[in-house]
């Protein structure tokens, strides 16, 4: 936190040369400003945690903070998109909720556990196509249309189940989350990774790629920069606005797979308030809320800010782990207001 | 609220052409579907106490939350806001009130105690959300989303986790008594419906509000007190979510924090669509906003007598939903039209 206070003073006047030039430079990158403090935070944290509580800075407490939050890296690297374009996605927890009751029921019913796990990314597709073509083709704002398919989802997971539904031991859809030593270190602090991560270290390079390397990863950006203009231009903002839901969708889908092989089991009420997790992940990295800036690198950063601020909660015991919501809900508004100084600072 | 039509004919199509008779022709054909199901459905018997029971007054009694919050959710979305917090706001709400009388007297007193630090606590909450939106100029959504996601946080907090339980007399009262046979809960849901109408509609203050929401810059240079007007309509979304989290509650004394007003933020917002206000902020009409609460409450009850599980009701607001924003939407609007006027323009709607 304390980063955050000292970052973004702004200069008097009066200043002497040295520093007005430092900001000059500063300012030439100010969007990167959230992104710069968000690690900052995350470093922050983890020293802290380290000194504090100790046994933070150890591979098997980082091996599990990725096995942990693999899930919400997806959500977060998903809303990137969308919220890059200027958009949002309120649907991505309960798009879990369904596609992963949906997807151990048919486990459990005997249907092949690669063929379901499939079932269960399209079935976040189809949500995030539903909620693009309205918002797209019709015109709904992006919240109402996820706000309906958030409705749609948590209540088609309530007509499947409202009791836990519970994958078989042996299931197949376990091995995602097999446990698999890099390094074997001393006692438990071994460096361990799962197939999840792998999954998600992926999804991430190639969200990289698509967003910085593409071109539908620009068309992203001028969307958000400015729909009217990337339109005038020629790009191809319907198609790309519809992409962007059916990527977030699809992750959430995806998120959904990971999330139910670790912990192999499914509830209506799973994935409840995740879309605000997620929607903090991308904004504490970085991720304009009005669209047009933004990194993904940034959203991971925020997913695992986000995670280690639960690790040390939990380790703390001192802080109720009711205030967690609190907190999260404190930090998003924090980095929201300190987007709206940069982006005040920007049009100086 | 009313236009004033000179013959009774003209009147009935000035009530026609408003959006909220569609939804009370849905409660009509829901009420039928029920009473296919169970001839008796409609049924009101007088009870033992004089009380008037039946399916429908179940219905206004559950309704009564809803319309509270839609009417707080109607102004808001009016000035082109939105509050996603209402319902965390319904959980603190319940959560101060249970807390304070877990531990007062069982009086009268302490029961309007409970409810003056409500309207203090949630107002102050509003507070912040129009402040946010008003002052520091965030998009309503963000500011309202981080109280969504803290609130119930806060309410938590406050009970320590548990979900409290307290005994008042009238504070049950308030949710579970009768005047005149009908439940006091709805009698004042209905009573803040019509005072807030006509503080609204008697005065400018509801122009001004649309005024806002149409065009901010007209209405800044038509001499109107944006941020004082916001701060006020925020405010007054909090506390009418603080009122409906009092009734909420005090139905059963107890406060779930993780359930008390679960997802019906959604539910308001759905109210006030349903009542012809658009989205988009301007026009908006707090009787349609109040009807579509009784439709929402009609649809919950239905699902519930029709045999699905109460928690599979949200799939079916959310297609009520859909269908409703669809709609709204310019592009089956223009459909439509072309439909009627003529056939080679069909072609434009698949061009665009």
């Amino acid at each position: 936190m304390s980063a955050l206070l000292t970052t973004p003073t702004p200069v008097a006047p009066q200043e002497p040369r040295g520093i007005r030039s430092l900001m000059q430079r500063v300012s030439h990158h100010v969007e990167a400003l959230p992104t710069a403090a968000s690690v900052v935070i995350f470093v922050g944290m983890l020293v802290y945690g380290e000194i504090a509580y100790g046994r933070i800075l150890q591979a098997s407490t980082l091996s599990n903070l990725l096995i942990n939050n693999a899930h919400l890296i997806l959500l977060a690297v998903g809303l990137t998109f969308v919220i890059l374009t200027g958009g949002i996605d309120l649907s991505v927890g309960a798009v879990i909720a369904c596609s992963s009751v949906a997807g151990v029921m048919l486990i459990n019913a005997g249907w092949n556990p690669w063929l379901a796990m499939v079932l269960m990314v399209l079935i976040g597709t189809a949500f995030g196509a539903v909620s693009g073509v309205l918002i797209q083709y019709f015109n709904v704002q992006p919240f109402i249309a996820t706000l309906a398919m958030m409705f749609l989802g948590r209540g088609l997971a309530s007509i499947l189940s409202t009791q836990p539904v519970r994958l078989g031991d042996d299931s197949a859809a376990r091995l995602l989350s097999t446990k698999i030593k890099i390094i074997d270190g001393p006692k438990v602090n071994d460096l361990v990774i799962t197939p999840s991560v792998i999954i998600a270290i992926l999804v991430v390079v190639i969200a990289f790629v698509i967003l910085h390397r593409t071109r539908t990863g620009r068309t992203v950006y001028a969307i958000g920069g400015s729909e009217q203009s990337a339109s005038l231009m020629g790009l191809p903002v319907a198609a790309t606005k519809l992409w962007v839901y059916v990527i977030s969708g699809s992750l959430a889908g995806l998120a959904a797979v990971l999330y139910t092989s670790r912990l192999g089991s499914a509830q209506n009420i799973t994935g409840l308030g995740w879309e605000l997790d997620a929607i903090a992940a991308a904004v504490i990295g970085g991720t304009l809320l009005t669209g047009g800036a933004g990194f993904v690198l940034g959203s991971v950063i925020g997913a695992l800010v986000l995670g280690l601020m639960n690790v040390l909660i939990t380790r703390d015991g001192g802080i109720p782990p009711e205030a967690t919501t609190i907190i999260t809900g404190g930090i998003l508004l924090v980095f929201v207001l300190l987007q709206r100084a940069v982006l005040a600072k920007q049009r100086e | 609220m009313n236009e004033h039509a000179r013959e009774p004919l003209g009147a009935l199509k000035s009530i026609l052409k408003r959006q909220y008779i569609w939804g009370i022709v849905a409660i009509a054909l829901l009420l039928l579907i029920n009473v296919i199901k169970e001839p008796t459905y409609l049924a009101i018997s007088v009870g033992h106490n004089g009380h008037l029971v039946g399916n429908v007054i179940d219905i206004l009694r559950s309704a009564a939350p809803v319309m509270m919050i839609a009417v707080g959710m109607c102004l808001v979305v009016a000035t082109k806001g939105i509050d996603l917090s209402v319902g965390s706001l319904m959980a603190v709400a319940g959560a101060v009130a249970m807390e304070f009388l877990s531990s007062a007297p069982n009086t009268p007193g302490a029961a309007f105690a409970a409810l003056g630090l409500v309207i203090v606590v949630t107002g102050a909450l509003g507070a912040i959300n129009g402040i946010l939106v008003s002052v520091v100029g965030l998009q309503p959504f963000i500011s309202t989303l981080v109280l969504m996601l803290a609130g119930r946080g806060l309410a938590k907090v406050i009970t320590g986790g548990q979900n409290t339980s307290a005994t008042n007399d009238v504070f049950r009262w308030f949710a579970n008594g009768y005047v005149f046979g009908i439940p006091v809960v709805f009698v004042l849901a209905l009573a803040i419906v019509i005072v807030v109408g006509l503080v609204v509609r008697r005065s400018a203050l509801g122009l001004m509000i649309e005024a806002i929401g149409m065009d901010p810059k007209a209405a800044r240079l038509a001499g109107i007190n944006r941020r004082a007007l916001l701060l006020t309509v925020y405010i007054a979304g909090g506390v009418l979510a603080g009122f409906a989290g009092v009734f909420a509650t005090a139905t059963v004394m107890t406060v779930d924090v993780s359930r008390t007003g679960y997802l019906l933020e959604l539910d308001a917002i759905l109210a006030v669509v349903i009542g012809g206000t658009s989205l988009a902020g301007g026009k908006f009409n707090i009787t349609g906003a109040a009807i579509g609460a009784v439709l929402i409450a009609t649809l919950d009850k239905t699902v519930v007598f029709l045999g699905v599980s109460s928690s599979a009701s949200p799939a079916f607001k959310a297609i009520v939903i859909v269908a409703l924003v669809l709609l709204q939407s310019e592009r089956v609007r223009r459909m439509f039209r072309q439909r009627r006027a003529a056939r080679p323009a069909k072609r434009e709607v698949v061009a665009a």
